[in-house]
């Protein structure tokens, strides 16, 4: 394979890897951070405690979670088809990944809440607050910083996933990696594909703990 | 004092968590421009009659009434009372991500929806009061615990409440500390403010108090002007629970 070509191929590779990812995870978020603000407050000792909420979220996301990507990738396709139109292709795949981040990132979200101190909660409850402020600025506010973590993990973790829809044709660096390497026997674009891969990873996750740092007022500068 | 208005008042309340009766038939009413002081052992229910009077605790019996109006269980009334009633806890409990102005500033801008400038001067002359000016843009973790407990009292001023109340907010400061904390809270009834202060410090509750209100095992055991129940408190109990902030020298042989 000349070279040029190959370079040109890991480009569009990245950047489909990034389309699927970026999008995912925001829509993941779209759909997680409320669940997991809900499965705060409706827990025992949240907010608003409602246990026959929390226990339907609670079941929900555990089957969600406990199904592993690659079967559920296959398991919606009919599911994808109709949303998209088709069930292969990079924007397809945007589908099973999004359903694969919501309930992590719900769990991830409400575990950072759940950090944030009840007494300053209560503090500001007892100065008239209502739901939506204490949801919005205090909980939310106080978690942010964990919750920056979060947004790191599950983009980490979803970038993981987006490489594993390679194998049914989901687009993107994992595409390429499986097509040549493992098809073709061409160790060489897969190795380089997978570096791509790698260092993507740590881009991420070095550019999260920094912002995370950054807006963390409890220590630091 | 009895001719004052009645600003808050709880009325034969019980208290219970799961079987047990934390508050049993307890009634207790605050004037305007009254110092109550509540003193008694630990767990006797001190900080729970604070909770219940600004609507953070849910009660079995009785009923709690602001101004005359009976304070019920919907939102908007006990949003209304919580306004009224300002809270200042034992560990402070400021937002730790935001600034000892924004502190101040947010409950008088996001529930009473006053105008954030007028809002912000005043918290600037109220941080001036207590000598905290230059920390304005810091955050709670760069003070020290006496400067974050007077940033709280300030807070709580912000909302222009009726009626301030105060749990323990010198048990968790180092003793050089307590002063300057206990300082804002006598300028605090010079002023005339009304207050409903708990406290394990004897000598402040003497000087500050109009009336002492002496709590055990949820009971009000006996209720007094503070140099009736200091210097000559009625029942055994009380005596015994003075007695215990006193040393007897040692005798060596
Ligand atoms: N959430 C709760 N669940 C069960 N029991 C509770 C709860 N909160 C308080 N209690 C009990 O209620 C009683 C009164 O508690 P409260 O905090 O009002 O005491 P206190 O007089 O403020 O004590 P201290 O001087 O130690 O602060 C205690 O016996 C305590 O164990
Ligand atoms: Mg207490």
């Amino acid at each position: 394979m000349i070279f040029k070509d190959m370079m040109t191929m890991l480009a569009e590779g990245t950047r489909d890897t990034l389309y699927m990812v970026l999008i995912s995870t925001l829509l993941g978020y779209v759909i997680g951070l409320p669940l997991g603000i809900l499965l705060t407050i409706s827990d025992v000792d949240g907010i608003s405690p409602n246990k026959v909420l929390y226990k339907i979220l609670d079941i929900i996301i555990n089957i969600t979670r406990s199904i592993p990507f690659l079967i559920l990738l296959i398991l919606i396709m009919p599911f994808t088809k109709l949303v998209v139109g088709k069930s292969y292709g990079t924007t397809a795949t945007i589908v099973p990944l999004t359903i694969a981040a919501a309930p992590l990132i719900a769990r991830m979200v409400e575990s950072s809440l759940k950090e944030v101190d009840k007494g300053v909660i209560e503090a500001a409850f007892s100065m008239g607050a209502g739901g939506f402020t204490i949801i919005w600025k205090v909980m939310v506010t106080e978690a942010r910083t964990s919750l920056l973590v979060g947004v790191t993990i599950a983009l980490g973790t979803i970038l993981g996933y987006s490489a594993m829809a390679g194998v049914i044709g989901g687009g993107g660096l994992g595409d390429i990696a499986i097509r040549y390497g493992y098809y073709r026997y061409e160790t060489g674009v897969m190795i380089v594909t997978v570096a791509v891969l790698v260092v993507l990873m740590q881009v991420l996750q070095w550019a999260g703990m920094l912002i995370s740092k950054k807006i963390d007022r409890r220590r630091g500068k | 004092m009895s001719k004052r208005e009645e600003i808050i008042r709880v009325d034969h309340i019980t208290k219970r968590y799961d079987e047990n009766a934390v508050l049993d038939d307890f009634s207790l009413s605050v004037h305007e421009g009254e110092v109550v002081v509540i003193v008694g052992p630990s767990g006797c229910g001190k900080s729970t009659i604070l909770r219940i009077m600004n609507g953070l605790e849910p009660i079995q019996k009785g009923e709690v009434t602001y101004r005359g109006e009976k304070v019920d269980g919907k939102l908007g009334s006990i949003t209304r009372i919580r306004e009224k009633v300002g809270m200042v806890f034992q560990s402070y409990e400021l937002f730790p991500h935001k600034t000892i102005l924004q502190n101040i500033m947010l409950a008088s801008i996001l529930v009473q929806k006053r105008d954030r400038r007028e809002v912000k001067e005043e918290a600037l002359q109220l941080l001036a009061r207590v000598g905290l000016s230059e920390k304005k843009d810091a955050y709670p973790r760069q003070l020290s615990g006496g400067q974050k407990q007077r940033v709280a009292i300030v807070r709580a001023l912000a909302m222009h409440p009726e009626v301030l109340l105060f749990d323990e907010v010198t048990a968790a400061l180092d003793p050089e500390m307590v002063r300057e904390v206990l300082d804002v809270l006598l300028s605090l009834a010079k002023e005339g403010k009304t207050m409903v202060i708990v406290t394990h410090e004897m000598s402040f509750a003497k000087a500050v108090a109009d009336r002492v209100i002496f709590l055990d095992g949820g009971h009000m055991e006996e209720e007094g002007t503070a140099s009736e129940f200091f210097d000559h408190p009625k029942t055994e109990r009380a005596k015994q629970f003075l007695h215990t902030f006193t040393y007897d020298k040692v005798e060596r042989e």
